[in-house]
């Protein structure tokens, strides 16, 4: 073992590094990602010891970005791609969408699309508009494409890697405003499956089931909820597409009950297919009808507006009582 | 002389610009690559004016202007540049989440303003705040959105000055709609779209250029090179001069002084003419220099030399035009000593107007998301409110 106490930007620094370091292929393309290191600094000093032509400064455009990266993806590199912000990924979602998730299938399986898309996503960094918004339902819903979000240091180290070494298009989503967040990596320790969630805290009345930004607010609430003699489990989702809804099952088998937290709007998001799924899998062991707690059906608000906009210990707390009253 | 101002010599009937053939635009490129492209400048750093061919083609556009109009461009520069320092010590206080400074950028942004007519649309990116200033739009209005109190925080029909965009390049695809709809309205006024080098890269911006030659639209390109796209120079978004691009969607491109702002007003007052006489588009290039940070979250230390900056400090568009004025004795100390006054005047009110900027009502989450109203928008308003009425009665 080789434990190391470092934020998740450092851990996803670490990652880049490793995979620039074991596999030639592997390249870092964006803007800013090279001198600056990034808006995040989650590439700096990448350029600086692998040069220039492994961590490429790209003009200022995100379809460029994306479609260059799966035309390199064809000639045999593992792009990994940063996009500056959730909200800039728009222009490059035509590729994403049209092309990169499709390719495979396309060529009959002929052809791979190694490809990795980061995106920091998610708000309460008090920014201006498109910089807080969290569009992961939109590229779940998509054939072709995987999609992921680290919660913690150790996953944000080992997920990354993995999904660089997936021989599929992977939706990197990193929760921004958990990046200076420190946390154990491990960086020998044998990595679990990229889509299998986790148990981060475990109980026995009701499930909360989360990923990126939302699993640390939810254990916050099976902390507080503990005090008041409620023994909640957390589940960490990790992978959106595929979910594993073997895991989430598992736990409502045991607890009867779930709530489902995430900062994107309520209305079709992950919650959404979570709720549907668990509850034809869990029907008669079901005592409470499955709850969302999310984002609501507007643009994201003003940063002043934000804290009453997104999730926080109180709506996830309401949640759970409004389940546990039934 | 370059290929595509030469084109904008005649503009007055001939419609379009001289086609240019494979060998020509080799031999341009070729050109580009051995010399300096020239700038159209009318006032020297040191606040001379220039009296050569290319300034000769220009001056004529601004033959009318006073020393009262020239020391109200001055006046312009001074109090845009006195307002944002002020929004920077905001951000700096707290009070601000964020400011994009436009610290040298003043000439490129009044020069190019002060050519419009009230009936030009404008449409900005985010760092327009000369261009707004001249507009008339009260400058504390371009803080909400920066203190994180709306998306906006102007009616962009007032002074037809568009909201701020913060997505690069979208906004020249509006300008060029709306130019279009000009053109369908049979009116004369024009369009300016602004934008930055780094935006000359996104597919927007060329759909926009296409768009506009396509439809013939009356519009005007304005993009301020100010060298840099946060750390990435322009070396990162182009490899020839940004105005000779023009010519590949056949129209005129001109690069100018983006420090002199008697040239930013000449080169735009002939680009909205050649618009208003049905001649399409026109791109200009500013060529100039964001003095400070991209924004105030960014450090431009771990990407520039300060020895890049301190030589464009000696190119000033401020001190530049002061030297004119107090050279040609069209400003005296009382009048730099009561803009001073004014000046102040504007820093204060600033202040108080942003710290006094209430946060907005929690229920505007769901104001204005349709104009039509929605159904699932009237549940969640009405489940919000019923979820926060119910602290008030618990406690
Ligand atoms: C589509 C998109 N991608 C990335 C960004 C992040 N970003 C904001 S400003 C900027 C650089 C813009 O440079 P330039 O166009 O030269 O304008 P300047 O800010 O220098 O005036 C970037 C990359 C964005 N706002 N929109």
């Amino acid at each position: 073992m080789a434990i190391e106490k470092m934020s998740i930007a450092k851990a996803l620094n670490e990652s880049l590094r490793k995979a620039l370091d074991t596999d030639p292929k592997v390249l870092i393309m964006g803007e800013d990602v090279g001198k600056l290191g990034g808006v995040f600094r989650i590439t700096d000093g990448l350029q600086k010891d692998f040069g220039e032509e492994r961590v490429i400064d790209t003009p200022l455009a995100e379809s460029g970005i994306v479609g260059t990266a799966i035309g390199l993806a064809l000639r045999g590199y593992r792009p990994v791609v940063e996009i500056q912000f959730d909200g800039f990924v728009f222009p490059a979602y035509d590729q994403i969408v049209t092309q990169l998730a499709k390719m495979h299938a396309r060529a009959l399986g002929k052809i791979k699309m190694p490809v990795v898309v980061r995106i920091p996503y998610g708000g309460a960094i008090g920014a201006v508009e498109h910089h807080s918004e969290s569009p992961e339902a939109l590229f779940a819903h998509v054939a072709g494409l995987k999609v992921v979000s680290p919660s913690n240091a150790s996953d944000a180290y080992w997920m990354l890697q993995q999904a660089i070494q997936s021989d599929d298009p992977v939706i990197f989503f990193e929760p921004k405003r958990r990046y200076w967040d420190k946390g154990e990596v491990d960086v020998e320790a044998i990595p679990g499956e990229l889509h299998k969630s986790r148990v981060a805290q475990a109980g026995t009345d009701l499930t909360l089931a989360a990923y990126g930004p939302m699993v640390k607010l939810c254990l916050e609430a099976a902390k507080v909820a503990a005090e008041e003699g409620k023994s909640i489990e957390v589940v960490d989702l990790r992978s959106m597409s595929p979910v594993d809804f073997d895991g989430i099952q598992a736990s409502v088998e045991k607890t009867r009950r779930l709530v489902v937290v995430h900062e994107a709007p309520v209305f079709l998001g992950v919650g959404s297919e979570i709720a549907a799924r668990i509850t034809e899998r869990c029907f008669y062991h079901l005592e409470a009808p499955v709850l969302r707690v999310g984002g609501f059906h507007s643009p994201y608000p003003p940063a002043r507006l934000e804290d009453e906009y997104l999730p926080g210990l109180d709506r996830v707390l309401d949640a759970v009582d409004r389940s546990l009253a039934y | 002389m370059t290929v595509e101002s030469t084109a904008a010599r005649k503009p007055r009937r001939s419609s379009g610009t001289k086609r240019a053939t494979g060998a020509d635009a080799r031999k341009s490129a070729a050109a580009t690559q051995s010399a300096e492209p020239q700038l159209v400048q009318l006032l020297t750093p040191e606040g001379d004016r220039v009296e050569d061919a290319t300034s000769s083609e220009f001056a004529p556009y601004v033959a009318d202007i006073t020393a009262d109009d020239l020391r109200g461009l001055y006046r312009d520069m001074v109090l845009t540049r006195r307002f944002d320092s002020e929004a920077t010590a905001l951000q700096r206080q707290g009070e601000l989440g964020l400011w994009a400074s436009l610290l040298g950028q003043e000439a490129a942004q009044i020069g190019s303003a002060r050519a419009l007519r009230d009936d030009d649309y404008i449409f900005p990116t985010y760092r327009e705040h000369g261009v707004a200033w001249c507009r008339g739009v009260d400058p504390t209005n371009l803080l909400g959105m920066f203190r994180g109190v709306n998306h906006g925080g102007w009616d962009p029909t007032t002074n037809n000055f568009h909201l701020y965009t913060i997505v690069i390049g979208s906004q020249t695809l509006h300008a060029t709609g709306y130019a279009m709809g000009i053109t369908k309205d049979g009116a004369d006024s024009a369009v300016i779209a602004y934008f930055g080098d780094g935006a000359s890269s996104q597919g927007d911006v060329s759909e926009a250029f296409t768009f506009s030659a396509v439809y013939n639209a009356p519009v005007v390109f304005f993009c301020q090179n100010n060298q840099w796209a946060i750390s990435e120079p322009t070396e990162r978004q182009m490899r020839v001069p940004l105005y000779q691009r023009a010519a590949g969607f056949g129209f005129p491109g001109v690069r100018v002084d983006g420090n002199d702002v008697l040239a930013c007003l000449a080169v735009t007052r002939w680009a909205l003419e050649r618009a208003r006489n049905g001649e399409g588009p026109t791109l200009v290039e500013a060529f100039t220099y964001r003095m400070g940070a991209h924004t105030t979250s960014d450090d431009p230390t771990r990407y520039r030399a300060d020895e890049e900056r301190a030589a464009w400090e000696h190119k000033d568009p401020i001190e530049r035009l002061k030297a004119h004025l107090l050279a040609s004795g069209h400003a005296d100390d009382a009048f730099f000593a009561e803009l001073e006054t004014e000046s102040e005047t504007l820093g204060k009110r600033v202040r108080e107007v942003v710290r006094a900027m209430p946060d907005p009502d929690t229920m505007a989450i769901f104001e204005n998301v349709y104009a039509d109203g929605h159904a699932l928008v009237d549940e969640e308003r009405a489940q919000f409110a019923a979820y926060l009425a119910s602290f008030e009665g618990g406690n």
